[in-house]
């Protein structure tokens, strides 16, 4: 049993949980992954490691309501547990000294970039980020974000909070603006990953994403994450889950998501049912 | 004590008494549910079973057990009605017999060794040693007691058959075990792979608890690899030996344009989802599966039936809630019914269910729509050659004999290999191009001081009872280390 020690509302439908969890804190790198199993009946959820330290012995897990799954984590509180806590999988990113990078925060994904940066700015690199939402409720993290970047570009989609863009936008700026950027990270849903890809091809940066297939077990042994990259098909959970942006073929993910689309429907639409209940 | 019948007359002649079958679900009502297929024999009919056992001399049936069970003596006591002494016997060489006897090819291991079976049908040693190992599980099994504590700690990774049966062994030798185990129950295959109507879970959850009751601590949630590395196991952590039962659980794939199509599964992913994930009770359990209506399972082994049989109850399921077409399930293997590696009771069983044969076809390629969803697949005809190395005949594509398919799922059960991330940090360690750990094969000892292996992850895929068998070969081997290295 892993305790949920912190529970918070980032924004109407994204939660924030500290897990005591010394084991996998104690192992955990930035870019990687656990996957979490909130009761007997539950799916296993890959989320990335949002925040970790190792002296406390705790992981930070920020995620999205969306489906069922999610939406029956998010009503766990401090004090309940999960029953599953597994990880830290996939690789870590590769944290050098690349002289200016550019972080890019889409949504929930500024929680698995947050600790990216933090790692970059602290091998010495100078960090520009960019944040942005699809309005400013859902926008969390910014000063956090603040503390690790030597420049922060905060944009909504709607402009309810900071400039009024898409997140391609400003990072397009910046990359025209100077020719120094030697390597982008661009986390968030798989459209805006793909989106941002498209952006920085022009400039010949590597960028490197970081990609939410469906997954069962996350550690190989199924092959439900597999998607292909550079002609090759890989297995997201252990060859990854970062890869270099421009080479990963989106359509195929984007059409794997939705593998499941029918009975996400259904399992939602009984869960709410449930819920108006008074379950 | 149940009722015991001896045998009346004196003694029967060989043949005289026909080989007992087990009771089953028909095939029309198991098709449509999870349940176990095979009934279990009831105390008289094993007694009848048991009866027609000679009690050889130099019994020949011993020999074809990889752990040379004590056939003749579990089946004498039996037949005596003593269970208790059947169940002593059984074990003396045998963890989980439970899961043997439902399980293990028994048609080509102990039974293709009885000599009754030159004659006449051999004596059916599996269905007996089921109906003990059930006797025991109903009575609540007796748990031994412990050697005094040696203070040598073990550490196992996996909790697969052959993960089991070492720290099982070793504990009972007092030292102190600790099983990790990388996903969220233990069993491995048992519990993952092999479907709920051919080996039911609480079977594996039974032998699972002896393991737990006899001191064993299963740590799960823990990726070796991962969380630890075996070099930390052996550092850091201070455990005097260690040893590998990862198993070969990395999916192969074909190779083929059109395997990423939605709707195409490993046969890994599609059992377990079913099996541990329980999709054969989505919505009810969280996790979800795909229902084809026209499924084709790629391969013969007892992988490619148990996906196949489980899409088929998968589809009658949906047919009978939603009043719809039933479902047709397609096994698609490149060599002939002779060849089919599966045992064969599975294959007739997944015959009677209503699954249908495509032998000695293979497929090319696999279509999809715009959508990205699998909609066909194209195979060749194939025919046999010369032999291979492997002494079968090697099937070669007759030309021009392609032809289509349509199907909406498709399950690829053409094998898998070791999973490479125990192998992280874990240097000295000598292995095969197969991606198999080299490991003696009376010892388990591996190229690495102190590290031990067996089951899959040496062998490649094989079975439940040479997995075991390593394991136990391996726990006398860390005993005998651990007694004198210090
Ligand atoms: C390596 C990795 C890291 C992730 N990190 C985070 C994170 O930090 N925070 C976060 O909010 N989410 C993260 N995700 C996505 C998260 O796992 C899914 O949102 C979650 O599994 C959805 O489950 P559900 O039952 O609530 O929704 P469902 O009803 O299953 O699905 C709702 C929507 O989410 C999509 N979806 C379903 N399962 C997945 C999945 N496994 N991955 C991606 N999309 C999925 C579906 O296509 C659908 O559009 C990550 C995914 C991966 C693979
Ligand atoms: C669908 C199917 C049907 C089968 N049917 C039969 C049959 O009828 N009869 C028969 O005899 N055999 C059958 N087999 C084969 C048999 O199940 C295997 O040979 C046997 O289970 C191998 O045992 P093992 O202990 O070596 O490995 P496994 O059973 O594979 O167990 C390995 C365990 O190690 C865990 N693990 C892996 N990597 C790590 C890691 N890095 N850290 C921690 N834990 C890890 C896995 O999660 C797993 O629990 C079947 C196999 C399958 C897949
Ligand atoms: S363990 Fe398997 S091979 Fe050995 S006697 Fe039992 S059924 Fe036969
Ligand atoms: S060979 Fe057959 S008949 Fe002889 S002891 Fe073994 S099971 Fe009995
Ligand atoms: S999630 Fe199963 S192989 Fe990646």
């Amino acid at each position: 049993m892993y305790p949920i020690l912190v529970k918070e509302d980032l924004a109407p439908v994204t939660k924030l949980m500290i897990i005591e969890t010394p084991e996998v804190a104690r192992k955990a790198k930035a870019g990687q992954f656990v996957i979490v199993r909130d009761c007997e009946e539950g799916e296993r959820i890959p989320l990335t490691i949002a925040d970790f330290d190792g002296q406390a012995g705790t992981v930070t897990i920020i995620f999205q309501e969306v489906g069922k799954s999610t939406m029956h984590l998010g009503r766990l509180r401090a004090g309940d547990s999960l029953c599953t806590f597994t990880g830290p999988l996939g690789r870590p990113s590769e944290i050098e000294e690349y002289g200016t990078v550019l972080c890019v925060g889409g949504g929930v994904g500024i929680a698995p970039i947050f600790p990216i940066a933090r790692a970059l700015r602290e091998a010495g690199n100078r960090v520009i980020s960019v944040i942005g939402a699809r309005n400013k409720d859902l926008l969390f993290w910014e000063e956090k974000m603040r503390s690790v970047s030597d420049e922060l570009i905060v944009c909504t989609d709607d402009g309810s909070y900071g400039r009024k863009a898409l997140v391609t936008v400003p990072m397009k700026e910046v990359l025209e603006q100077r020719n120094d950027v030697s390597r982008i990270w661009a986390i968030g849903p798989a459209i805006m990953m793909k989106f941002c890809s498209l952006t920085a091809k022009p400039f010949d940066v590597p960028i490197i994403v970081s990609l939410n297939s469906i997954m069962v077990d996350g550690t190989g042994m199924c092959g439900a994450c597999r998607v292909e990259v550079g002609g090759r098909t890989r297995f997201v959970c252990v060859d990854g889950p970062e890869f270099d942006g421009r080479e990963v073929d989106w359509d195929q993910l984007l059409a794997r998501q939705r593998i499941y689309l029918p009975e996400e429907k259904l399992a939602r639409e009984k869960f709410e049912q449930e819920c108006c209940k008074g379950h | 004590m149940p009722e015991t019948t001896k045998p009346d007359t004196k003694k029967p002649k060989p043949g005289d008494i026909p080989r007992q079958e087990m009771p089953r679900q028909p095939p029309e009502v198991r098709r449509t549910n999870f349940d176990e297929v095979a009934l279990g024999l009831t105390m008289e009919l094993a007694q009848r079973e048991a009866a027609r056992c000679l009690q050889c001399k130099k019994p020949s049936c011993i020999s074809g057990c990889p752990v040379e069970v004590r056939i003749p003596e579990f089946i004498h006591a039996l037949s005596e009605g003593n269970m208790p002494e059947a169940v002593r016997l059984l074990k003396d060489k045998n963890n989980l017999p439970a899961i043997c006897g439902r399980v293990c090819p028994q048609e080509t291991q102990c039974e293709a060794e009885c000599v009754l079976g030159k004659k006449f049908e051999p004596v059916a040693i599996g269905r007996l040693e089921r109906f003990v190992a059930d006797w025991e599980l109903a009575q609540g099994v007796k748990v031994p007691e412990p050697a005094p504590p040696t203070g040598k700690r073990v550490a196992v990774v996996g909790a697969g058959p052959a993960g089991l049966t070492c720290a099982a062994d070793l504990a009972r030798c007092g030292h102190q075990v600790t099983i990790f185990e990388s996903l969220h129950a233990p069993g491995g295959v048992l519990m993952y792979g092999i479907p709920e109507f051919r080996l039911p879970k609480r079977i594996v959850q039974a032998e699972v608890d002896y393991v737990k009751s006899l001191g064993v601590d299963i740590r799960l949630d823990s990726v070796v690899g991962k969380l630890y590395t075996l070099d930390e196991l052996l550092g850091e952590q201070g455990y005097d030996a260690v040893f590998l039962g990862t198993g070969a659980g990395l999916p192969l794939f074909m190779r083929i344009p059109g395997e990423n199509f939605n709707g195409v599964y490993s046969a890994n992913e599609f059992l377990t989802r079913v099996n541990l994930m329980k999709a054969y009770r989505f919505p009810e359990y969280d996790t979800p599966v795909k229902v084809g209506r026209r499924v084709a399972v790629i391969g013969g082994g007892n992988v490619a039936m148990d996906s196949a049989r489980s899409a088929l109850r998968l589809g009658w399921q949906r047919a009978l809630a939603e009043g719809s077409e039933p479902p047709e399930v397609t096994i698609v293997y490149r060599r002939s019914r002779a060849e089919l590696p599966a045992r064969l009771e599975e294959v007739e069983n997944a015959e009677e269910e209503g699954v249908e044969f495509r032998l000695l076809t293979n497929p090319v390629e696999i279509y999809g729509d715009e959508q990205g969803w699998v909609r066909g697949m194209r195979c060749i005809r194939m025919e046999l050659g010369e032999p291979d190395e492997s002494g079968r005949r090697r099937p070669v594509p007759v030309a021009g004999s392609d032809f289509d398919m349509e199907v909406d799922v498709v399950i690829v059960a053409i094998g898998t290999s070791p999973n490479p991330l125990v192998f992280t940090e874990a240097g000295g360690l000598e292995r095969t191009r197969w991606g198999t750990v080299v490991a003696d094969e009376q010892t388990g000892r591996t190229t690495r001081e102190g590290v031990w292996a067996g089951g899959d992850i040496v062998t490649g895929a094989a079975t439940v009872i040479s997995a075991m068998g390593a394991g136990k070969r391996a726990a006398a081997d860390i005993h005998r280390y651990l007694s004198s290295a210090f």
